[in-house]
């Protein structure tokens, strides 16, 4: 009887049951589906058309060309392109938010007891959230860069299709980085309201002090310290580097990817550590 | 088969350093017995379950799980245990089959033997011809029943339940109850449940033990316990008017009499059988019963000698009253 139990487990069964779980939320409701793509949609047709930046430059002044200074600021010649780019990061963002609020859910619902009382490792608890954030940001990412694609983005001359798998893998290392944070910060919680607070007053900043919809070297110099350690920019970068910049950089999307991989590594490890001390109180 | 399946001693929790939960707290259950923690709201109920289980650490103290510390062999613990939580946990967008061998992979049961287990036990909570349906369609006692399944997938040699049938109409509960007895039967599994419905614990449970403010306050079998109260009450009337008093306080048995209103209490041990005595004694006397009845104590008797009467404002957290909240809404099919 329970023989079979003790054999066959490994220390990362119930993994993708729980990934699956988390998942199967989400595919299986077409409209919680759309609703999460919508929102990037709408940024990018709204802000991204509105924000016609190349128009402002003007055409009649010997010796300036719009298209080089709109490639010498943004790095592409359309501003539609650069922000199209920033709308990864800030699904990234929105879709992890949701994977700390899933564990007040789970809390509050009786069913993170029900797993606690099982052999499942607590490691394995956390990382399931964290995974299905990833899976479903890589996922959405790809819509939502088709989509851009549809509405105009314009890909770099050295574009690569390989380059896709880089994008993902940044974007995956963000998510883990993101859904490790956001479950630190709500891993003690028994209610939604205060987690919520919290995540509105990070996600706005975090997206603004970032180079999601503007490039940092215009900013001003206080703003641009904010925007250099957030993790979002080195991914946001990466991103446009893979995707849009004619010519790619690579000492600093090798940064970009250190940074990433760092911040990810670390946070997720204090999440580790956290689900041990206080998944069991 | 009286092995020690559960064994704790001196079991405390302190959560934030001042609120005392459960109070060094000692008990132990047999193997094969049902045993019923009873208490009001917030005496200590589920906080003991939950560290037998090993979601919270006991601050003082310790407890065994057929042998296995529950601080330092927890995991040993939670391969041997099932559990079925208060609430309903079964996922309401996946199917009943779905549900279990989720379950299943928690406890690293192999897909290809899980299935055949879960069909089994599906079949054995009769949900067999709802085991595509998703749970969201399932009544408050199929949603138990599920629970009870589910807790049941890893063959626990211990199973915890914690208020089974709160929420339950009282067709459902009976029902439920059935279950349980068959479950047991059949796997031959030490239970371990609480509950605040007397009538449960007197139903079902071998021992129970009676906590309040964090302590144990009386352990025993129901039967034992009534007993210990004083015996049967006898309510008797007789058609003359004089006091007999004094002769029913005679008969063999009988510990004490009043007279109230024209008919008399009488507490007596025995009651079925000194019943008849009474009412020999007293025609021999010439006096004539007219009306007579025989209650025997019940669990809420003892339950309300030991708590006391006083209502109970329940202090319970956000958490615990929101969780209930839902199983009470799920339990009625909501």
């Amino acid at each position: 009887m329970n023989e079979i139990n003790h054999n066959s487990k490994s220390k990362l069964h119930g993994m993708w049951a729980l990934t699956n779980r988390e998942l199967k939320k989400w595919y299986k409701e077409p409209i919680l589906f759309l609703l999460t793509l919508i929102q990037p949609i709408i940024w990018m047709g709204l802000l991204g058309k509105s924000m016609n930046i190349s128009a402002l430059i003007p055409t009649n002044i010997p010796g300036l060309d719009p298209t080089t200074i709109m490639e010498q600021t943004f790095g592409t010649r359309d501003y539609f392109s650069f922000m199209a780019v920033g709308m990864v990061g800030m699904t990234a963002l929105f879709t992890t938010m949701f994977s700390g609020m899933s564990v007040v859910w789970d809390r509050r619902l009786g069913f993170l007891n029900k797993v606690l009382s099982t052999p499942v490792s607590r490691a394995v608890i956390i990382f399931s959230k964290v995974l299905s954030a990833a899976l479903r940001s890589m996922f959405q990412t790809s819509i939502i860069l088709i989509i851009a694609v549809v509405f105009g983005l314009q890909l770099g001359a050295n574009f690569n299709p390989l380059n896709i798998l880089g994008v993902f893998a940044i974007i995956f290392c963000l998510c883990v980085g993101l859904s490790s944070l956001f479950i630190a910060l709500t891993i003690r919680s028994t209610r939604m309201e205060t987690p919520m607070a919290v995540m509105n007053l990070i996600n706005l900043p975090m997206m603004f002090a970032s180079n999601a919809f503007y490039p940092a070297k215009l900013m001003p110099d206080w703003l641009q310290n904010i925007v250099n350690v957030n993790p979002l920019s080195y991914t946001n970068d990466a991103v446009r580097q893979l995707l849009i910049v004619n010519t790619i950089d690579y000492a600093k999307l090798a940064l970009d990817f250190a940074y990433v991989g760092i911040f990810a590594l670390i946070v997720a490890s204090v999440g580790i550590v956290l689900s041990w001390r206080y998944l069991r109180k | 088969m009286s092995e020690e399946i559960i064994r704790a001693e001196g079991l405390t929790k302190v959560f934030n350093k001042h609120l005392t939960a459960v109070d060094h707290v000692n008990f132990s259950v047999k193997h094969g017995e049902i045993f019923g923690f009873l208490g009001p709201n917030g005496a200590g109920k589920t906080t003991t379950i939950n560290m037998l289980i090993t979601i919270l650490k006991p601050t003082e103290g310790t407890a065994s799980v057929l042998g296995f510390d529950i601080a330092k062999q927890d995991e040993n613990v939670r391969n041997v245990i099932g559990l079925v939580p208060q609430e309903y946990t079964a996922d309401e967008d996946l199917t009943g089959l779905e549900n279990l061998l989720l379950c299943a992979d928690l406890y690293g049961i192999p897909r290809s033997f899980a299935k055949e287990r879960a069909l089994d036990l599906l079949n054995l909570v009769e949900l067999t011809d709802f085991k595509d349906k998703r749970v969201q369609t399932y009544s408050g006692g199929m949603r138990r029943r599920l629970e009870l399944a589910c807790g049941l997938i890893n063959r626990p040699k211990v199973l915890f339940l914690d208020e089974p049938t709160l929420g339950l109409d009282v067709q459902t509960r009976t029902a439920t109850w059935e279950y349980i007895r068959k479950l047991k039967k059949e796997f031959g599994m030490t239970l371990f449940m609480t509950t605040h419905y007397l009538e449960e614990a007197d139903a079902l449970c071998d021992r129970v033990a009676i906590i309040d403010h964090g302590k144990i306050v009386v352990i025993g079998s129901p039967e034992e316990l009534k007993h210990n109260l004083g015996g049967d009450l006898i309510t008797l009337a007789i058609k003359e008017n004089e006091d007999v008093s004094g002769l029913i306080q005679n008969v063999e048995h009988v510990k004490e009499v009043q007279k109230e209103d024209g008919s008399y209490c009488i507490k007596a041990e025995f009651g079925e059988i000194t019943m008849p005595f009474i009412i020999e004694a007293l025609r021999k006397k010439g006096y004539t019963v007219t009306r007579l009845s025989l209650t025997e104590p019940t669990l809420n008797e003892v339950y309300l000698e030991y708590t006391g009467r006083s209502m109970r404002d329940a202090e319970e957290s956000r958490e615990a009253n929101f969780a209930r909240r839902i199983t009470m809404r799920r339990a009625r099919g909501g």
